[in-house]
């Protein structure tokens, strides 16, 4: 034992506030809800017909939690992307819903003696790679890196592709802008299911880029995006997208919530029409989440927010509603049954998502620590939790 | 020498408030701590070995930033996190 003098803190475990203790229902078959905050990670556990939700946590409390994402390919490993107001960047995981946790022993990093002098800032984005490729998964970050692990997220290898590709100093916009999960990052990375190789992904500012190479290569695919921030509006990066869905059964689809408007893509095109040309205007086409329903390419569901004059970024006029359309954009519809008639709500890009259950489940957390949920696809809304910490991700497990 | 340990990073090191660590430099000192604590350095110095924005090191009650700095005849290195948060 290498510890000198002194230590009354010794004889308390210093890794027993990572842990989620209160496993009552946490360990029963059903829903999970993992909600990821400014504070820690919590835990929304439901029973299977999602009428009774009962809250675990926090665990790792005040460590910044930017996403916990538990892997589809498994239902059991559970890898959260952490940092604290003092101390870098790092991964977590566990293969017990947060009873216990292992530090990944390479976290996402930029090679020493990068040319650009990077340093992972935050890791924010975390997406399980490809449904044959058990272990691995991407890591975006801020400044806009890409990272893959080939080991449940236990060591971290850059994706030189990307970090280093000759024209990463022109797509990444801002990457010295601070803030996360404000400002600058890498997010919305997308994995083709019907080829590892194919891949988007977002950033926040940059724009839309694909690779076709397994990472090797990239470019730009913003074409019909509008950059009302940019003197230009027909350049083809330097765009502000918000979240990007790629639907997992008709992968020729995507969608995008970008700062300036609501986009759907249908391969192999590569202009985006803007759909949220057809929101109210009153409301808007701006926002941070988009979601999807996981078996109808058509349906889709955002939170939009008011982008108008300083942009506020809360409820459009201060009446909370999430719109869904179930025609690919082409009409949109306003729920807001059981949500507050007054509300100034501002949901993150990664604090809204869908489960898998039929009829679809929609869930969204806000900033001011509630998170709302629908069993029956955004129809009507009940409060699941509230007076957490500010939230930044919310996202749907079924665990064994 | 002796290495004081900030409360954020002491889950790393059992909880020890205080843990010894040799090194001719603060850099050195780090990488020994690393060797013992698997981890711990990451979190204080970014991977182009800059200490991180929220971390600071003191030699005799100096603050010092540069990782290179000689520690002859310091016996003891304090590690404290700065200002950050809300």
């Amino acid at each position: 034992m290498t510890s000198v003098g002194e230590d009354p803190g010794a004889a308390i475990d210093p890794t027993a506030g990572y842990r989620i203790e209160d496993r009552d229902g946490l360990d029963q078959p059903g829903p999970k809800v993992l909600v990821g905050t400014r504070k820690g990670l919590f835990v929304l556990a439901g029973t299977e017909d999602r009428r009774q939700w009962s809250l675990h946590g926090p665990g790792f409390l005040g460590h910044v939690i930017h996403h916990a994402v538990v892997d589809p390919r498994d239902g059991e490993s559970l890898v959260v992307a952490a940092k604290t107001g003092h101390l870098g960047p790092t991964v977590f995981r566990s293969q017990d819903l947060g009873r216990t946790w292992a530090e990944a022993s390479q976290p996402p990093a930029f090679r020493p003696g990068d040319p650009h002098g990077r340093a992972v800032r935050s890791v924010f984005w975390l997406t399980p790679g490809p449904a044959d490729g058990p272990g691995s998964w991407y890591a975006g970050a801020s400044p806009q890196g890409l990272f893959r692990s080939d080991d449940r997220g236990d060591t971290w290898q850059p994706v030189d592709g990307w970090n280093d590709h000759p024209s990463w100093g022109e797509w990444a916009e801002w990457p010295d802008v601070e803030g996360t999960p404000d400002g600058s990052m890498l997010h919305s990375v997308n994995v083709d299911p019907r080829d590892p190789d194919h891949l988007y992904l977002g950033l926040s500012g940059g724009g839309v880029f694909e690779s076709t190479d397994g990472g090797a290569d990239w470019a730009p695919l913003n074409a019909g995006c509008a950059a009302d921030f940019l003197p230009d509006p027909t350049v083809p990066y330097g765009h502000d997208p918000h979240c990007v869905r790629q639907h997992p059964a008709m992968p020729d689809r995507l969608y995008q919530q970008n700062h300036c408007g609501i986009y759907r893509l249908d391969r192999p095109g590569d202009t985006w029409q803007r759909i949220g040309d057809n929101m109210p205007r009153d409301v808007g086409d701006i926002g941070f989440p988009i979601e999807l329903h996981p078996r109808d390419p058509d349906t889709v569901w955002v939170f939009p927010m008011d982008g108008t004059d300083v942009w506020p970024r809360t409820s459009p006029g201060g009446r909370p509603a999430v719109y869904r359309s179930r025609d690919a954009g082409g009409t949109w519809e306003r729920q807001d049954t059981g949500l507050p008639e007054r509300g100034w709500h501002t949901v993150k890009r990664q604090a809204m998502t869908t489960d898998a259950a039929d009829p679809v489940g929609v869930y969204f957390g806000t900033t001011s620590g509630e998170v709302w949920g629908s069993a029956d696809e955004g129809e009507t809304w009940r409060c699941l939790a509230s007076h957490l910490p500010e939230i930044y991700s919310i996202e749907v497990a079924s665990t064994r | 020498m002796k290495v004081r340990i900030p409360s954020p990073l002491r889950a790393y090191t059992g909880g020890a408030a205080n843990v010894r660590a040799e090194g001719a430099t603060v850099a050195d000192v780090l990488d020994d701590l690393d060797r013992q604590f698997p981890g711990i350095r990451f979190r204080v110095v970014d991977e182009q070995g800059r200490l991180r924005d929220h971390m600071t090191v003191w030699l005799d009650g100096e603050r010092c930033r540069d990782l290179s700095a000689p520690l002859a005849d310091l016996d003891e290195l304090v590690l404290m996190q700065a200002l950050s948060g809300g």
